[in-house]
């Protein structure tokens, strides 16, 4: 239990420790090509080799982080921020026409794989990293409604609730003042969650051309771009899709260890 | 194993009985005889290691704890049984009824299917020549055959069914002990004298011992041949029922009948003004789909009832559970809407917008004292609320402090978490966040039901002094008739959302007029010990 915590912790802080670093020293410039020493192997000089451009897979993988991060956490950030204040609405005004017109809604948002909402915004605006932001961005948007509605529903029913209600406070208030704050664990534990699908989410974009476009090195781009030369230097597939492995794995297992950490019943209990 | 094992060589005993956490000693030296037809009552408050000891009897403890000691089974130590024994034991020897029959039942298998499991498995019968036992199981416990099909399902069942369906899956394979931990606290008195009635009954004809555990010593007095009361993880006092209660030796058993009988001081109220007056309300909800489709659409849960609460006056509500005491209260407290008829409050409309004036001349104290309260704000915060009402006074710390100080709790309360605190002290912060705006209503919804005999008795105390020195009237809604006789000087008995009696307490409760009232007090356990052998 712990050790899924501590795992999880250090793969993805990992990444973000690669992201952050990649601002102050790379091994190598991302934007220099040299086609001379295009795919090498790992070596003493490139730790991870280079790719079919010539360039540092150690630098490409650091500076791809940044996008990978920036991408997942705005649309997270994104999805928490409509997502969680539509669900409290929702659980205030639960069996009301409200609630069932902002959870068919969701229900709507949600019949949509976010790779279809992607390609009807790229259709409209053209593929870039901010249109892959407001794709998983919508994307979340239901998945936290739900999420809060559910764990809101009941903390409503509650003895506590009734007496904010004595006390004279409104729905908004005692949404902000008691269901929020009791809820936040569970809301925590699925950001992290999401911040993982939303990693993966970016990469399948960039994978098929929706998300970052050249010269912005993506995790998902560097896949694609080296699927035509896996049996030629099979190093330049296996880099990005570790980092995109480790960094899901990492951010899923700390979901999981949180889980259990910031479980209410578990902590009563001791 | 087939057959009954009615023999004198059934008895069961323990012999310094304990059970420990890591280094912890939660129970020890428990030493009990349990023999066939005798039912052997465990009594303590919350903590005492009651149902630890049961548990353990059974094996059965929560993982982590140790037992030590023995427990004999016709001379055959059960704790040093390996799991495998343990669990033909359990079943065929030893069978167990819980507290809460809503969670005992798996809710998506028909009851006769659950009865029906219990004997394939440990009696390898045939699932027909199961089903067939399943019903005379069944049959037994009060569930015949025409009105309770076996198909049907816990959903379909009232919560005293659902108890005497996990009676007939305790008693399936006729053991030897059956254990029951607070088997009636979850019901209504009404239904609690019949599954008492039913214990005994099987007991007396089935040959088994039966071990169990109360907080209830009305309960203790009217069904149990021995008792064994304990504190703190030990055995205090036992012996025969009459003699303990007659004769206790021990000052804590002393303290506990006591508790059980105490009355608090009475407080007289002079002829005052009305200050709650409800006129005809009726509430009524939608049934939920599915339900019998020759009963009424909607379920009125409140039914055109009249209630009047005079300034300082303390007046009881009683009914069991369903029928409407606590959507009255709600609407009193202007927390839910009704249908029809009127709330007056100092001659003003109650309803679910109140202006904070009018809202804040009442108070109320909710039933769970764990669910009061949010687990994430300081107590300081927690009694500061209804402030909010009033506007937040420049000295509110003070006040809250006089507040909690009111109630009896005192030191660094303030700043500490609501799970620091017991049941008992949770519902005297309760109390105190109820006064903290000098309401003149104080809506008490089964204030008291959760907690402890002693505790319970030092809440009534307290709610009889507070009355006198903050002037309060009362609405005290609860199902306990002993509960009310206390504290009040009015009570309305209310059945399926009619008032149907009303009158000062004493007389309501002496002479009843209603063939109801008359019902419910018959099914309630009195404790009785003659002045004269209480020394």
């Amino acid at each position: 239990m712990r050790l899924s915590l501590t795992l999880g912790a250090v793969l993805a802080g990992l990444a973000l420790l690669a992201a952050g670093f990649s601002y102050v020293w790379t091994p190598g410039d991302v934007t220099q090509i040299a086609v001379a020493q295009k795919l090498q192997p790992p070596s003493a000089a490139h730790w991870l080799g280079t790719d079919q451009l010539g360039r540092d897979m150690l630098a490409m993988v650091m500076v791809g982080a940044r996008l990978s991060i920036a991408v997942a956490l705005v649309a997270v950030g994104i999805g928490m921020g409509v997502g969680v204040p539509l669900g409290l609405w929702a659980a205030a005004r639960s069996g009301s026409w409200l609630d069932e017109a902002i959870m068919r809604g969701n229900d709507l948002v949600f019949a949509f794989p976010s790779l279809v909402i992607a390609i009807l915004i790229t259709a409209a605006l053209g593929p870039s990293a901010l249109n892959a932001i407001i794709a998983i961005g919508i994307f979340n948007i239901p998945v936290f409604a739900r999420v809060t509605r559910g764990a809101a529903l009941p903390i409503w029913t509650l003895d506590y609730i009734r007496a904010a209600r004595l006390a004279g406070k409104g729905p908004a208030r005692i949404s902000l003042q008691h269901v929020l704050p009791n809820i936040a664990n569970l809301l925590i534990v699925q950001a992290t969650i999401q911040f993982s699908l939303g990693i993966l989410a970016e990469a399948g974009l960039s994978y098929v051309g929706l998300g970052a476009q050249p010269p912005t090195p993506s995790w998902g781009r560097m896949l694609a771009e080296a699927q035509t030369m896996i049996s030629l230097a099979p190093h330049v597939a296996l880099v990005p899709g570790l980092a995109i492995l480790m960094t899901v794995l990492g951010l899923n297992l700390l979901g999981d260890g949180l889980r259990d950490a910031l479980d209410p019943r578990l902590r009563r209990r001791a | 194993m087939t057959g009954a094992t009615v023999s004198g060589t059934g008895v069961i005993q323990t012999r310094e009985l304990g059970v420990t956490l890591g280094r912890q000693i939660l129970v020890h030296g428990v030493t009990l005889e349990l023999a066939p037809g005798r039912i052997t009552a465990l009594v303590g408050e919350s903590g005492s290691g009651k149902s630890l000891t049961a548990l353990a009897v059974a094996g059965l403890l929560p993982p982590g704890m140790a037992a030590s000691g023995e427990v004999l089974l016709q001379g055959e130590n059960l704790l040093t049984l390996p799991e495998r024994a343990l669990c033909q034991i359990r079943g065929q020897r030893i069978g167990m009824i819980f507290q809460e029959p809503m969670t005992a039942l798996n809710p998506l298998m028909s009851i006769g299917e659950q009865v029906a499991e219990v004997l394939r498995q440990h009696r390898g019968l045939e699932r027909k020549a199961a089903l067939a036992e399943a019903r005379a199981r069944l049959d037994r416990v009060g569930l015949p055959a025409p009105r309770f099909p076996l198909g049907l399902y816990p959903h379909q069942l009232s919560g005293g069914q659902r108890q005497r369906v996990a009676i007939a899956m305790a008693i399936a394979l006729r053991p030897d002990l059956l254990i029951a931990d607070e088997p009636t606290t979850a019901l209504d008195v009404t239904t609690q004298a019949r599954i008492l009635d039913l214990l005994r009954d099987l007991v007396r004809d089935e040959g088994m011992a039966l071990l169990m555990i109360t907080h209830d010593l009305a309960v203790v007095q009217g069904l149990a041949d021995e008792v064994a009361v304990m504190k703190r993880g030990s055995i205090v006092e036992q012996g025969p029922v009459a003699q303990v209660f007659a004769r206790p030796t021990q000052t804590y058993t002393r303290k506990l009948i006591d508790a059980a009988r105490h009355v608090p001081r009475l407080v007289l109220t002079g002829p005052t003004a009305p200050l709650l007056t409800v006129r005809g309300v009726i509430r009524d909800y939608p049934r939920p789909r599915g339900s019998d489709a020759t009963l009424p659409p909607r379920l009125r849960a409140v039914d055109g009832v009249d209630l009047t609460i005079h300034e300082r006056e303390s007046v009881g509500l009683v009914g069991e559970s369903g029928c409407g005491k606590s959507t009255l209260a709600r609407a009193i407290l202007g927390l839910d809407r009704v249908q029809g008829g009127s709330i007056q409050l100092d001659g003003q409309q109650v309803g679910t917008t109140l202006p904070p004036a009018l809202r804040a001349r009442m108070g109320a104290v909710f039933p769970d004292p764990f669910g009061s309260f949010d687990p994430r704000w300081t107590v300081e915060r927690l009694v500061a609320e209804p402030f909010h009402l009033t506007g937040r006074p420049a000295d509110w710390r003070g006040r809250v402090a006089e507040a909690l100080y009111d109630v009896g709790i005192t030191g660094d309360a303030m700043s500490r978490h609501i799970h620091e605190f017991s049941g008992g002290q949770r519902q005297r912060i309760a109390l105190a966040r109820a006064l903290i705006i000098r309401p003149s209503l104080i809506v008490l919804d089964e204030a008291v039901s959760a907690l402890d005999l002693r505790v319970r008795a030092q809440i009534l105390d307290l709610l009889a002094r507070l009355r006198l020195r903050h002037g309060l009237a009362y609405l005290f809604v609860s199902h306990d008739l002993g509960v009310v006789r206390q504290i009040t000087d009015r009570v309305l008995v209310m059945q399926a959302g009619r008032i149907v009696e009303e009158g000062v307490t004493a007389a309501v409760l002496e002479n009843p007029a209603h063939v109801y009232t008359r019902t419910l007090l018959a099914a309630t356990p009195r404790l009785s010990i003659r002045e004269n052998a209480h020394i």
